[in-house]
This record gives structure tokens, sequence and C-alpha cells, in this order.
């Protein structure tokens, strides 16, 4: 499977992305330049953490409208495979790739913890490999991680199914609902605010727990 | 012309900032302060035909790029443009 992970002008978590596919999952995944048009071969997209343009104006806001981006929004809208992490869960939702926005944490702080989460979703092409109801560590790191959206469109994502991901031990940012991430109707996009990416060795975090958001897809493929 | 927008969060939106400066504004001891909202401020140069134009690109790139709709509202003042640097 070939995977493409999007570097933007102040990405971060990128080379995470990177090595969490490549080396630990063994596949072929390389960089996609934000000015670059093309996704070339790439069946499987990432847009991964970070501080893209440096969150100005909104976060995500400015990155939703990088050449990168059309091709992106073009493979999305042809059931093409993309995972928005953190900053990436941003710019799909001011993409509209996805539903309701994020904000600024209630209490103002930017949260880095390890954090227990609930698999809402385990229909989705990324993750399939978990079970409805499984509980995962895994990081979130982030100042403007908050889901909002109106009251019809998260009655919509909940009678839906459309929820994958929800904080299980609290509701560390003032999400909507706790929501963690979400997904489009297809269930071919979807987004979280925990790292994932940060999760695939118990040695360098928490957990493995993250590996099977990766894996699903792989799975999905080989099936 | 000169465009001022204004962006605040929308009301029904939890605006944590808001909240942070009416505390802190409450502490300070000024009595009847109510709900406090912090946006965002930008102005810009813009240069088109008629004002007509202009409010309707204003609103375009508002909803485009300067607001995120789903949570912010906006408004916007247009001031007819002047000679020389402001």
């Amino acid at each position: 499977m070939k995977w493409g992970v999007v570097r933007f002008p102040g990405s971060l978590d990128d080379a995470d992305a990177l090595w969490a596919l490549g080396q630990v999952m063994g596949q072929e995944a390389r960089a996609l330049w934000h000015k670059d048009e093309d996704l070339g071969d790439v069946q499987c997209v990432v847009l991964p953490g970070g501080f893209s343009y440096g969150d100005y104006l909104r976060c995500g806001a400015i990155a939703r409208f990088a050449p990168i981006m059309k091709s992106v929004v073009r493979f999305a809208n042809h059931g093409g495979l993309v995972l928005g992490i953190c900053n990436g869960f941003q710019i799909l939702c001011e993409a509209h790739l996805l539903p309701g926005a994020l904000t600024r944490n209630a209490d103002l702080k930017f949260i880095t913890r390890d954090l227990r989460l609930r698999v809402e979703n385990a229909r989705t092409a990324w993750t399939r490999a978990y079970s409805g109801g499984d509980q995962i560590v895994v990081p979130l790191k982030s100042g403007e991680g908050a889901y909002a959206a109106d009251p019809g469109t998260l009655a919509g994502l909940e009678a839906s199914g459309l929820v994958v991901l929800r904080y299980a031990d609290g509701n560390p940012n003032g999400s909507a609902a706790a929501i963690a991430g979400v997904c489009n109707a297809a269930g071919n996009v979807v987004g979280l605010m925990p790292h994932p990416e940060h999760a695939v060795d118990s040695l360098t975090g928490p957990s493995a727990d993250g590996l099977g958001f990766f894996a699903s897809v792989v799975a999905g493929v080989a099936a | 012309m000169l465009v001022k927008v204004f962006v605040t969060p929308r009301k029904g939106i939890l605006d944590p900032q808001g909240r942070a400066v009416e505390q802190s504004l409450k502490s300070l001891g000024f009595g009847g302060v109510g709900a406090v909202r912090v946006g965002r401020y930008i102005v810009l140069e813009l240069d088109v035909p008629n004002i007509d134009q202009a409010r309707e690109a204003i609103r375009r790139m508002c909803d485009q790029l300067l607001t995120n709709p789903n949570i912010e509202d906006y408004t916007f003042e247009i001031e007819p443009g002047e000679g020389g640097p402001r």
C-alpha cells in the first residue's frame, strides 16, 4: 500500500506518521509537499498534526487552500482514504470534508496527556482492526481540540453513527459529547484529535494501541 | 476602500477566552459586566469598482477564508478610499 503524508509549512507530526507507517508497519510511505498538485500513485493520505501556517487566522484555515488540498479533496470525494490527525482533523473540518469545527480547549490550556479513548465506530476503513467499545490509550496534544457543531449536526452524527472515537475518562477539552474523532458518511475520511502515530510502540508511547488505525487500512486492502 | 471585518464567536459556541476576559474584568472590579466574546478584527485595503462589488467580494472572503461560519459571525464596514497612506 502506498501512503502519502502531507507536509505543510509548520507540520510537526508528519515525521512520526511516516515512521509509524514506514518503519513500524513496513509500508511504502512518502511525504507529500503542500505545493504539489498531484498525489501521484498514493493510495492513502494522512494529514498530520502540527501547526500548519502557524495556526494563523484559525487552525487549518490556510492549509485548507494549499495546492495539494485540491487533489486531496477530489481524492476523498471519490472514496479515497484520508486520515486527519489533530491539525489534520482541523484541516478536514475547514475543508468541509468533515462536519463541525475544532475550537479552543475549554480551560484555555494546551493539553499533552495520554488518554483513554473509546472506539465508537469500528466499521470505517480506518477502524476495522478495532471492535466497537474497545478502549485504547493514545496521547492528546492540542490547544484547540474542542469539537463543536450545531445541535442538528451533532444529532445527525450520533444518529448515523459517525462518531468514531470518544474520550472515555471525562472530557479533557470541552468537546461536544466528548467527541474525539468523527468520520464522513462513507467512512473513508476520518479525523481525530489524539495522535495514533504516537502510540505505536510501548517503548516510545503509552501503548501500541494507535497502530490499529493503520492496520485497519492494510488489512482492508489485503482482504 | 478600507474594509474592516469584525469576527466573533457565534453565541452558543463555547468561548473560553471570552469567559476568561469576563472573569478578569469582574475581578478588576468593573460592575455590570455581562457576557464577553473575544473575536478577531481584520483590516484590508480593497480596490474594486463600486461598493456593491465590494460587499459581494467581502461576503465571499468571509465565507471562504476570513471566518468559519460554523462557529463565527461577522460584520463589516467599508470606508471609501482616501488619498495617501493610512
